[in-house]
């Protein structure tokens, strides 16, 4: 019997998700929210270059409940894809992959990140 | 290709329950992934309810009594019961790790087993490991040299070279490393896995093979190697406390640095 008969085992819908699988995944899907995000920067640019009245009402696109959440989680996903990135290149000097420390650095980053998005709006606003 | 959905002939479907004998004083229930090769039907999850009280402490112990008492038809490896062979390695209460090693008690709630994740199903609990193992041959686990051997004794080591490989030598390849890793899931046609590069550390850095360089050859790959992103499921789940993940980052580390 060939393999491709064989039915497969169960995987992401049955496997307990460690804290640093999460912060894995997260780190690439913050990665594509910033490239995405650099629409958002370039509407912005691109509004700034057409005219007072393009910019005011790109300002009044952004300032809508949806338009902040749009920036708070761009915002989060900056300082997290840093922070993660840091501990990326860390790893890369084969330090810190003892488990205890990836667990423990997983959620330094985690809060870290919240943290510094909290501190960034609250020095903004 | 990461393909999240299970294939139609792999879904899940109901079970059957088989309730505890009266009397039983301490009943636990096991929810356990069934596989019949010969039925044509799709895999199932059946319950079986076990009298603790009378079972020994691990989940192999309960697997086992299941077999014996209950349902004579589950099918599992097991061999040493002490952790060493590696045969019962399956997927229990979400983590890949070893039934003989796990005890009952650590498992809150119902004890749910499945086999090792996204592995072709042989029956039951037992996953077909022919492409992890011939992952494993394909890194030449064995001592490579080019010079003759001393005339008057074998190839020696100093204490501090074999300490370098008794962690990673540790390895009693169970797959569950492997099995827990994404990013094997997605690609272990062309990604080697942890216990492959793991075993592939261990020959890299015994001071008395000569094959380094070509053994560094053969792993610098944007997949062989390098699909591990570093999401230590390896490092988590292994039942006998190695560190894949730590092996993969030296490996890459060699990789870079013998450049310069």
């Amino acid at each position: 019997m060939s393999n491709t008969e064989r039915p497969l085992s169960p995987h992401l819908s049955i496997y307990r998700w460690p804290i640093t699988m999460t912060l894995s995944i997260l780190h690439r899907a913050t990665g594509v929210a910033m490239a995405v995000g650099f629409l958002v920067l370039a509407a912005w640019l691109v509004s700034a270059a057409t005219g007072p009245e393009e910019y005011a009402r790109f300002g009044a696109t952004m300032s809508t409940v949806i338009g902040q959440l749009l920036l708070v989680g761009l915002s989060f996903a900056f300082f997290y894809h840093l922070m993660n990135g840091i501990r990326h290149l860390v790893w890369d000097t084969g330090r810190g992959l003892e488990k205890r420390q990836a667990i423990a650095s997983a959620w330094f980053v985690l809060v870290a990140s919240i943290a510094a998005t909290a501190l960034f709006w609250v020095m903004l606003l | 290709m990461a393909e999240f959905r299970l294939p139609k002939n792999s879904r899940i479907r109901k079970g059957r329950h088989f309730a505890a004998a009266d009397g039983s004083a301490n009943v636990r229930r096991f929810a356990v992934y069934r596989y019949d090769p010969d039925s044509g039907e799709n895999p199932r999850v059946d319950t079986y309810e076990v009298d603790v009280d009378s079972c020994g402490p691990m989940v192999l112990d309960a697997l086992i009594k299941i077999k014996n008492e209950i349902d004579p038809t589950l099918t599992f490896r097991r061999s040493c019961r002490e952790g060493i062979c590696g045969s019962c390695a399956m997927n229990i209460d979400g983590g890949n790790t070893l039934a003989c090693t796990r005890a009952i008690d650590s498992v809150k709630g119902d004890v749910k087993i499945y086999p090792l994740p996204h592995m072709p199903v042989v029956k039951d609990l037992v996953p077909d490991l022919t492409n992890f193992y011939a992952q494993y041959a394909s890194i030449k686990p064995w001592l490579q040299t080019r010079t003759p051997p001393p005339p008057d004794r074998e190839r020696l080591q100093s204490k501090e070279d074999q300490e370098l490989i008794n962690e990673p030598a540790a390895c009693i390849l169970c797959a569950c490393c492997s099995t827990s890793c994404p990013s094997y899931w997605w690609n272990s046609d062309r990604y080697l896995g942890p216990a492959a590069l793991l075993a592939a550390y261990r020959w890299l850095v015994d001071s008395r093979d000569e094959a380094t360089g070509e053994r560094l050859d053969e792993l610098e790959d944007p997949f062989r190697l390098y699909r591990c992103h570093t999401i230590m499921n390896c490092t988590q789940t292994c039942p006998k406390d190695l560190n894949p993940a730590q092996a993969i980052a030296e490996t890459k580390k060699m990789l870079v640095e013998r450049r310069y």
